[in-house]
């Protein structure tokens, strides 16, 4: 089953290394990744999705929690959740494609004659559906920003 | 007064109470020598090889209880300091570990002796620090030494570029009151709900056992495991790494267990119906086949990390906490219960472990049988080495066979003073982590029980011992092969000794000591053995190497029986299965 884990992470110099070299060690797979600086930016939070049974995302956010520089850590799986994933998408003239990414927020960045950058966003569900649509003709480009997530309502992941 | 990076790294290395340095210089780490030419508060100690250092240092640590410090020049001191890392990290030991590093603006460039020690030691460090600024060196000593003894204890690298250790640069000394780290709070208490729990699951249990493992020693808990049985009157068990945590001569003791566990703690496991679970953590040399484990036992598991509780086994009831904390709380609990043991059930558990025992338990007096054997039987080097220390000697081992013969035979007592690679099954080990335990205990005997094998993987430091003078005594248990993978191939190789032995290629031990300046002594038959160990033993101020030529076709047993075995399922001796 696909897991969201939110990761507060001081924000030093090789501190994403050692949980992204964790996954790897214990045998874990990194399917997106997230990260960037958050309030005063003295950290940073992460988010990671991966697969695995409970017992195994039990055992990395466990895992995680050890790491030094990790803050917090929450499985946003584990309840209601908010999940977004922002895409980039570089193409030739083409309507089909102009149209998926258009019932995904779709945006026109650039509008030449070769190529057409927008960009979308949507559930990592309905990225991956809209990927598939996309299929390969026409397509030059395309960037994922990997999930971002927050939990539902008052529940909150901060210092 | 103004310091030098040097300075203040030696400084901060003295309000942390080090003893002891174990090092060897080079380039990158020139300016941290110099420092410690001008101090007097640590002593350096010039290793042989860096992964001598962290040995020592690690060697000190487990029997003091103290962080053990290493120091390394960059690149290839930094990479021969791996091993000794990744040996600390297995078994939970707090180090600190300083690597010098190429000049910040080198960084990155494949300048001399540069490797990123910070990126090679990471899955093996429990933190690590590259030091960017000068005036950050107190700091970042204070929090090495908070992280590296507090919590689960674990090595930390401090890894520090050249120019932050510039002579003509000076800086105010800083040292914080305390230490706290927003993304760290090492000190859990355990849960007062769970520990009532587990109160009640103990006492009502009709065959309880308790697993203590290396987590009692570090966290110095072994009284209240001692006070915890004197209420539950329970047969406890020791891991490999938690020999010494309970008394081998306690009435209560079954001797370790696992892979070469004895007969009846293997046996007690699998029929358990309540297993207490102290500072251990199920590792593969313990469970056998995980699905097949003590298939009616309730786990109760304390440890202080998180992590490794249901990581193998499915803890019933989990607690986290500092174990000396949490054995403290159960007692208390167990105290207040009015829940009361089954005493019939628990004796005739008691009685069932003594028929265990009876029927294929480990035979403690073999060098009174064995004495008129042609051959010397490797556990009776060990019976006899018991004997002429009376179980008071500080024991390192490296590891294979000899490691678990000693494991079987030596009955520890008291913790710290079985000293050996456990986790990472370190060969190489014994003897400079022997060196850490003389000097931290310059009177007490140390002993490094070791192989023909393993000895030779870091025997340069015998050159250390003379330099320094530590009159340590080395049992090298000699069946002139790789012992433990001579085993494996009889029992699962149809005998092809592939790569395992090199009988006519060993170098004369005696010679070799003496040429290192110390005495050799070389023991063939089975009557010389008491009487070399009683004259060794008397040189008191030299460090004195016993080759014991030994039976090369013995085996360890028990052992599990593996794949798809559970406790249960032993080899008692050759071919035969109990």
């Amino acid at each position: 089953m696909k897991r969201i884990i939110s990761i507060l992470i001081e924000n030093k110099p090789g501190a994403l290394a050692r949980v992204v070299g964790l996954f790897h060690q214990r045998g874990y797979n990194i399917e997106t990744l997230n990260v960037g600086p958050v309030f005063d930016g003295s950290y940073s939070r992460m988010t990671v999705t991966t697969r695995g049974s409970e017992n195994d995302v039990e055992q990395i956010t466990k895992q995680i929690n050890k790491i030094i520089d990790v803050i917090k850590v929450a499985d946003l799986t584990e309840g209601d959740h908010h999940e977004y994933e922002f895409i980039m998408v570089k193409f030739k003239q083409s309507a089909k494609i102009q149209k998926i990414l258009k019932g995904l927020n779709g945006k026109i960045h650039e509008k030449e004659k070769d190529a057409i950058v927008m960009s979308a966003w949507g559930s990592s569900s309905d990225i991956e559906v809209a990927i598939r649509a996309i299929g390969k003709a026409n397509l030059l480009e395309i960037a994922r920003s990997g999930s971002i997530g927050l939990h539902e309502g008052e529940k909150v992941l901060k210092i | 007064m103004k310091l030098s990076g040097g300075d203040l790294l030696m400084r901060a290395l003295r309000d942390e109470g080090v003893k002891f340095i174990f090092g060897y210089p080079g380039g990158a780490a020139l300016h941290i020598y110099d420092s410690i030419f001008k101090q007097k508060a640590c002593e350096h100690i010039l290793v042989r090889h860096e992964q001598g250092a962290t040995h020592a240092a690690d060697g000190y640590s487990r029997a003091t209880g103290k962080p053990g410090v290493a120091l390394v020049t960059s690149g290839p001191g930094a990479t021969n300091a791996i091993t000794g890392l990744a040996t600390a990290y297995m078994d939970s030991i707090p180090l600190v570990v300083i690597s010098g590093q190429v000049q910040s603006h080198l960084i990155g460039t494949d300048s001399f002796q540069e490797t990123d020690m910070i990126g090679i030691s990471r899955p093996i460090v429990k933190h690590s620090f590259i030091v960017q600024n000068t005036q950050d060196i107190p700091r970042i000593v204070q929090e090495a030494f908070h992280i590296a003894t507090t919590g689960r204890p674990g090595p930390v690298v401090i890894d520090i570029p050249k120019d932050k250790t510039d002579p003509s640069k000076l800086y105010e000394y800083k040292r914080a009151k305390e230490i706290s780290l927003r993304s760290y709070q090492p000190r859990v208490l355990p849960h007062p709900g769970q520990i009532k729990k587990a109160s009640k699951k103990i006492l009502s249990a009709e065959r309880p056992v308790i697993y203590a493992g290396g987590g009692v020693i570090l966290g110095n808990a072994h009284k209240e495991l001692i006070s915890l049985n004197k209420l539950l009157k329970a047969p406890v068990t020791n891991t490999l790494m938690g020999l010494g945590a309970y008394p081998a001569k306690d009435k209560y003791f079954m001797g370790m267990l696992g892979m070469h566990g004895t007969y009846q703690a293997n046996m007690a496991m699998h029929n358990a119906d309540v297993i207490i679970a102290i500072g251990a953590r199920f590792d593969d040399r313990i469970t056998n086949t995980p699905s097949m484990f003590a298939p009616n036992a309730k786990i109760v598991h304390i440890d202080v990390d998180p992590a490794s509780i249901s990581k193998i086994i499915n803890a019933d009831i989990p607690i986290v906490g500092q174990v000396k904390e949490s054995l403290l709380a159960l007692i208390k609990e167990i105290k207040r219960s009015k829940i009361k043991i089954d005493s019939e059930a628990l004796d005739n558990w008691n009685i069932q472990i003594s028929q265990w025992r009876e029927q294929h338990g480990l035979d403690h007096d073999l060098y009174l049988s064995k004495i008129k054997s042609s051959m010397i039987a490797p556990q009776v080097v060990v019976q006899e080495l018991y004997h002429a220390t009376q179980g008071n000697a500080f024991v390192t081992s490296d590891v294979g066979q000899h490691q678990m013969f000693v494991a079987q035979y030596y009955h520890f007592n008291k913790p710290r003073r079985w000293i050996n690679s456990g986790g990472l099954g370190t060969m190489g080990f014994g003897l400079p982590a022997a060196m850490g335990v003389k000097l931290a205990f310059p009177k007490q005997e140390v002993v490094c029980v070791t192989g023909e094998g393993s000895i030779q993987m870091c025997i340069q430091e015998l050159s250390t011992c003379l330099q320094y003078n530590l009159p340590i005594k080395i049992i090298n248990i000699n069946n002139e092969a790789l012992g433990m993978v001579r085993q494996w191939q009889d029992m699962n190789y149809g005998g092809r000794h592939s790569a395992s032995t090199y009988s006519d290629s060993l170098p004369d031990f005696v010679k070799l000591a003496q040429s290192y300046g110390h005495v050799g002594m070389k023991v063939t038959k089975q009557s010389q053995l008491k009487n070399t160990l009683e004259k060794a033993f008397a040189m008191k101020d030299r460090l004195v190497f016993i080759d014991v030529y030994v039976d090369p076709n013995e085996h360890v047993y028990p052992m599990l029986v593996a794949p798809n075995g559970s406790m249960k399922d032993m080899w008692i001796k050759k071919n035969t299965k109990a």
